[in-house]
């Protein structure tokens, strides 16, 4: 056994309130033990039901390092399953999306099981006659997650088979969620494309704390948007001619100090939180002609105009994904290793909303989330050198101090400078509850 | 004045040993204003506007690309990436005397390196060329990698 395995003190000792210990990102025994207990106890984003449209539609993914299916089955639900068969483990599907019709079949012994993961049928099932199959767990056919919630289409799922509930873990958060819907007229959205997948060498979580740190962007991307800025400048333009897409998108990275504190941060329990408040880098871009009035045509104007001016920047949803509520964009951040994770970068149309703006969405995500992104190429330089410094045993430390004061509550919802590093903070409370909410002490036991 | 099937060949020959040799002025001043680079994400995707790609870049931020290289806070750049094209001859598939606009498809290997690691892509490049006053030059341009759908890390230089 080693150092934190049933030892929820060690774990706890991780975090003290303005520093946490370089093991929650280096030791692959604080990751192992992410993915049995933290993963297994959140409720964890699977993917949008618009990606399994129609019966027998399936997508796989990974929830934690837990290879599992969403699929839709012939009730019309979304159901969540574990991608192995009950049999001799074989995955089931390893494509990325397809269509299963009305039962899954393994491709090794073809046992058949119901798209909600009942045992259909087993080929020559005599041979399993007075063996005492029946009270097996292979009988039971592909076991299904612990709880699955589909909210305003978005599917989550919490592995463990009790736990908290859907609505305790998120509370006001999900109006976040439902800003993004909202600005669909229809209230729907529907996954635009295939997502970029961009691989990194370095902790899920360092990529999870970048959502809500606002004093990077214009240190680390003033190669790209500084660069911007300067070329606009230099083509002289006429005072007060429209900015290039591009521009609009890259040149707020570029916005002062005073920009971000003032645009302000949230955090709410269990590791949630938001920035952009007050404003955000999604502020000021361009009107789309006709928007706003379907928009009013749908809500009211009222409810229209609150739902436009929202401009929140970027929410976290502990403990793995990041959604822009004003561009319909979701990054999802699948650990695979204590050094790797796999980033994950869906955009979304508005259902009876224009065109215009999912091209808008898209080219946001390619300039700044792509492999291929001058944006990108900065922010995964940084992980992966504060990855490989962490090893020097200068420092075990790491410093998320900026805007702390003692004794903070993240049981209350709060809202505070934009530049404070309190949302971190809030998703190191979350992870040691969550990493020892079903942990034993082995320790006390023996003694 | 017309253009030759080897003239098009050799134009994108010299165009990958611009990329290589980091010549990116002369490279740039191959396009026309209105060209754009294009690097689909998805395999035979047709759409380059209203689902994500890799790259959908015109001359504004491919020009801001190759400054960027050049930066002294590119931290990504430093040290710098080297890149490397291995090509076969290209085939021309549509060649226009009249209209002055030409089309090749090019198969390729792709190396980019930095520091210790090194990768290679396998690529496919179409080049939508066109005459103006004498001079072969970039329409568009669209470059299809094998695994596009793969994860991929920092891909730096232009492939």
């Amino acid at each position: 056994m080693g150092r934190y395995a049933g030892n929820p003190a060690a774990i706890r000792a991780l975090y003290r309130g303005n520093e946490v210990h370089r093991d929650v990102y280096i030791d692959q025994e604080v990751y192992r033990l992410e993915m049995k207990h933290l993963f297994a106890n959140a409720w964890v984003f699977v993917g949008h039901e618009s990606q399994t449209p129609k019966k027998g539609d399936y997508f796989s993914t990974q929830v934690g390092d837990q290879p599992v299916i969403q699929v839709r089955h012939s009730d019309g639900e979304v159901h969540v399953l574990h991608n192995r068969c009950p049999h001799k483990g074989t995955k089931i599907v390893i494509d990325r999306a397809g269509n299963t019709g009305k039962f899954f079949r393994c491709p090794y012994h073809a046992w058949s099981f119901k798209t909600d993961g009942c045992l259909l049928a087993i080929p020559l099932k005599k041979g399993y006659e007075n063996t005492g199959f029946e009270n097996s767990d292979s009988k039971k056919g592909m076991r299904a997650v612990g709880d699955v919630r589909n909210y305003r289409g978005f599917i989550f799922c919490r592995l463990a088979e009790t736990g908290i509930s859907f609505e305790d873990f998120f509370g006001d958060s999900l109006s976040s969620i439902d800003n993004m819907v909202d600005r669909s007229p229809a209230g729907r959205l529907e996954v635009a494309g295939p997502p970029l997948r961009y691989m990194h060498h370095c902790n899920w979580k360092m990529l999870v704390e970048n959502q809500t740190d606002t004093c990077h962007p214009m240190v680390a991307h003033e190669s790209s948007a500084g660069t911007a800025v300067k070329l606009w400048e230099e083509l002289d333009m006429p005072e007060g001619s429209p900015l290039p897409p591009a521009m609009e998108i890259i040149a707020p990275f570029m916005s002062p100090y005073e920009f971000f504190e003032n645009m302000g941060i949230r955090t709410w329990p269990n590791g949630h939180g938001h920035t952009g408040v007050h404003h955000s880098i999604h502020s000021n871009y361009s009107a789309i002609p006709g928007y706003m009035e379907k928009m009013v045509e749908a809500y009211g104007e009222e409810k229209a105009k609150a739902i436009l001016d929202e401009n929140r920047h970027n929410t976290v949803y502990f403990p793995n994904i990041m959604i822009k509520g004003p561009i319909q964009q979701l990054r999802v951040f699948i650990p695979l290793a204590a050094d790797k994770t796999l980033v994950e970068s869906y955009i979304y149309r508005l259902v009876d909303g224009p065109e215009q703006l999912t091209a808008r969405t898209a080219m946001y995500n390619r300039m700044i989330n792509a492999p291929t992104s001058i944006v990108g190429h900065d922010d995964l330089e940084m992980y992966e050198r504060a990855q490989e410094g962490l090893q020097s045993d200068g420092l075990e430390w790491v410093n998320i101090q900026r805007l702390y004061e003692e004794d903070e509550d993240f049981s209350e919802e709060k809202v505070e400078n934009g530049t404070t590093e309190r949302q971190m903070r809030n998703q190191f409370d979350a992870w040691v509850r969550f990493m020892t909410c079903d942990m034993d002490d082995v320790r006390e036991a023996a003694e | 004045m017309s253009v030759s099937k080897d003239q098009l060949i050799d134009f994108i020959y010299d165009e990958a040993r611009m990329l290589d040799e980091g010549r990116y002025d002369e490279w740039l001043a191959l396009w026309l204003k209105d060209g754009h680079y294009w690097m689909p994400l998805d395999y035979n995707q047709t759409d380059p506007i209203n689902v994500t790609s890799l790259m959908y870049e015109d001359l504004f931020m491919l020009k801001l690309r190759v400054e960027r290289l050049n930066g002294a806070r590119t931290f990504s750049q430093k040290p710098k990436s080297r890149c490397h094209h291995v090509i076969q001859r290209p085939f021309v598939d549509e060649m226009d005397e009249a209209a002055g606009t030409f089309v090749t498809k090019t198969f390729m290997h792709y190396v980019e390196t930095r520091l210790d690691e090194q990768f290679l892509l396998a690529l496919t490049a179409r080049h939508d060329l066109a005459l103006v006053d004498g001079k072969l030059r970039i329409a568009n341009k669209r470059v299809d990698i094998l695994n596009c759908d793969a994860a991929f890390r920092n891909i730096q230089l232009l492939p």
